[in-house]
């Protein structure tokens, strides 16, 4: 790792808080509605890691395009430190379940894109080799996105997240293609790259484990449409141990609450 | 349209070598049998007087034993030739074939006359023609490739615009869509009429009917193109700080390119068909004209010379084509 993220790892601000008031929203199919989001209200605080639990197509990921700015919410606001978000912007990143590397760049030129995109690029290259370094991809810089397996392309994809500084990493089940030995090995990345780097995170997930292991805060959601339904406070300093007896109980607490649904 | 023959070259290569490193050394097989062939073929052109006078015959004859006798140096010294040793022997068979091919050909065209003049010719026919008629010949190569790069330059390039406007505008492809619908299918050669009346040139009227059938496969493609680039591809760029310049030129673009090759290769097809035809129409020089005006004074053996060069020609450029596509699209490799 070098000056630049150096530098950025030592400063302590780094991070927004999210206010999520309100919001609800719903998909327009063939003329009916569809209403996905049920009056959500949510603060996340800077440098916070928080969990959103909930059963698959229950709108999670529907949340995170909002606050991502990708689309505006049928209702509601959304806020980053206090100012209202209406378009995407670099310094909130959206990681996907799938890397989405572009097939056509390779590994450096996909994790540059964003720097590139801002004409940042030629100033910044050295930012590029970081990333890379901090997800341990140095060597693959010239490798194309098919050459990588599923857990060097979604470490790739967090570097392209990561080259521009987010203060707020939006994470749509980055981990849920993964296999089980991968998957373990990236919680473990992740948070250490949320330590080191001190970003506020919010992790979609329907793992209940994994959003014990990392969260400091696990919100659960209903169904579609989804509503906050219980909230958990994970008061576990890191490293935790998956089987600390604490965490084992709040996690058949968790299972109860999704309840029936959970699939 | 796949082009794996050279990548299959080496592998085929050393299997035609493999057997003979046993015997007598590394001989190659098959160019000692090409050789002989090769040699008969020009034994049989000096053997016995033509039934009607070609010409050229005697160095036809020369050229063929020159092949012969080159053939018999690489039999020998396929080894040491490096590359172009191993692209030899992956043709062996080849040559072999061509050698009794020519063989054949010349004794049921100049030596029987099976096959009777004007309508045939032997292969001395052909290199007659190219020996009298070269300064006419290059200048249709060359008349003919300015058309082709002028018609198929422009039609790319305007087929391609149009076709990422089409695939990433909604307002461009309501009005434009049913237009290229309705026009595409069409085939370019019944632009002939109306393009010849009303553009002020025959070579401009080429041009454009040149352009028109190698563009609108590419509009097309590239239109189905940018539109089938994965939504996901557009978010994540956005989210990162993407704007729409970049999402066209650095997403969209790049994203569709395979589809714009299908594209290309159809244009390119359609463009050498419309470039003959508007020759043949319209124009004073070009192969295609030199192809109906040799046939109007039942000159076969120059339509045959045309034929010969028009493969080379439109092969080469196919093969120019595919050789641009491997270098864009390398890192297709391992997905397709």
């Amino acid at each position: 790792m070098s000056a630049a993220l150096k530098l950025d790892t030592a400063e302590p601000r780094r991070s927004v808080a999210l206010e999520v008031r309100g919001v609800s929203h719903a998909f327009d199919l063939g003329g009916k509605q569809l209403p996905v989001l049920d009056n959500i209200d949510l603060s996340v605080a800077p440098g916070e890691f928080v969990a959103l639990l909930g059963p698959s197509g229950c709108g999670k990921s529907t949340l995170l395009r909002l606050i991502a700015g990708l689309e505006p919410p049928a209702s509601g606001d959304l806020l980053e430190d206090g100012v209202p978000i209406t378009t995407p912007d670099p310094s909130r990143i959206l990681v996907f379940q799938d890397p989405t590397l572009f097939p056509w760049r390779t590994v450096w030129k996909n994790v540059a894109i964003g720097l590139e995109a801002r004409g940042l690029l030629p100033a910044q290259k050295q930012r590029v080799a970081d990333a890379l370094a901090l997800v341990r991809l140095g060597e693959f810089a010239n490798a194309y996105p098919h050459q990588l397996s599923g857990g060097m392309a979604q470490r790739a994809a967090l570097a392209r997240a990561l080259v521009n500084d987010p203060h707020l990493l939006l994470l749509d089940e980055p981990l849920g293609k993964l296999d089980s030995l991968t998957r373990l090995a990236m919680q473990n990345e992740l948070l250490s790259l949320w330590q080191k780097v001190g970003f506020t995170a919010l992790l979609v997930t329907h793992d209940v484990e994994e959003a014990l292991l990392l969260a400091d805060r696990v919100i659960v959601l209903s169904d579609r449409p989804a509503r906050i339904i219980a909230e958990f406070r994970v008061d576990k300093p890191q490293p935790r141990r998956r089987d600390d007896p604490d965490l084992v109980h709040l996690r058949q607490t968790v299972l109860a609450t999704l309840g029936p649904i959970h699939d | 349209m796949s082009d794996a023959v050279q990548g299959d070259a080496a592998r085929g290569a050393t299997r035609a070598l493999a057997p003979l490193s046993t015997g007598w050394g590394a001989i190659w097989r098959d160019g000692l049998i090409a050789a002989a062939a090769w040699f008969v073929a020009a034994v049989v052109t000096v053997a016995s007087p033509d039934v009607v006078p070609w010409g050229s015959t005697q160095l036809w004859a020369e050229l063929l034993a020159g092949g012969a006798a080159i053939l018999l140096v690489a039999a020998f010294a396929v080894q040491r030739l490096g590359k172009v040793g191993r692209v030899l022997a992956h043709y062996g068979p080849w040559l072999v074939a061509l050698g009794v091919v020519f063989a054949v050909w010349e004794v049921a065209t100049a030596k029987t006359g099976w096959l009777p003049k004007p309508f045939f010719s032997p292969p001395q026919g052909l290199l007659h023609v190219y020996l009298v008629d070269t300064k006419r010949l290059v200048y249709c190569v060359l008349f003919s490739l300015r058309l082709w790069a002028y018609g198929f330059g422009s039609g790319i390039v305007a087929g391609f615009l149009i076709g990422v406007a089409l695939g990433w505008s909604k307002r461009f492809a309501y009005w434009g869509m049913p237009i290229l619908k309705l026009i595409g299918p069409v085939p370019a050669t019944a632009w002939i009429p109306i393009s010849f009346f009303v553009l002020p040139t025959t070579f401009a009227a080429s041009i454009f009917l040149v352009a028109l059938a190698s563009g609108i496969p590419v509009a097309i493609l590239t239109a189905s193109g940018v539109a089938s680039v994965n939504r996901a591809f557009y978010d994540v760029a956005r989210t990162l700080g993407a704007r729409e310049r970049f999402l066209v030129w650095k997403v969209a673009v790049p994203g569709s390119l395979p589809h714009v090759f299908v594209g290309l290769f159809m244009g390119l097809y359609y463009s050498f068909a419309v470039l003959v035809v508007a020759e043949m129409l319209g124009a004073k020089y070009g192969l295609g004209w030199y192809l109906a005006f040799q046939t109007g004074y039942s000159a076969y053996a120059n339509v045959y010379a045309t034929l010969v060069i028009m493969a080379l020609l439109c092969s080469g450029l196919v093969k120019l084509l595919f050789v641009t596509r491997d270098r864009l699209l390398a890192w297709q490799k391992g997905i397709i």
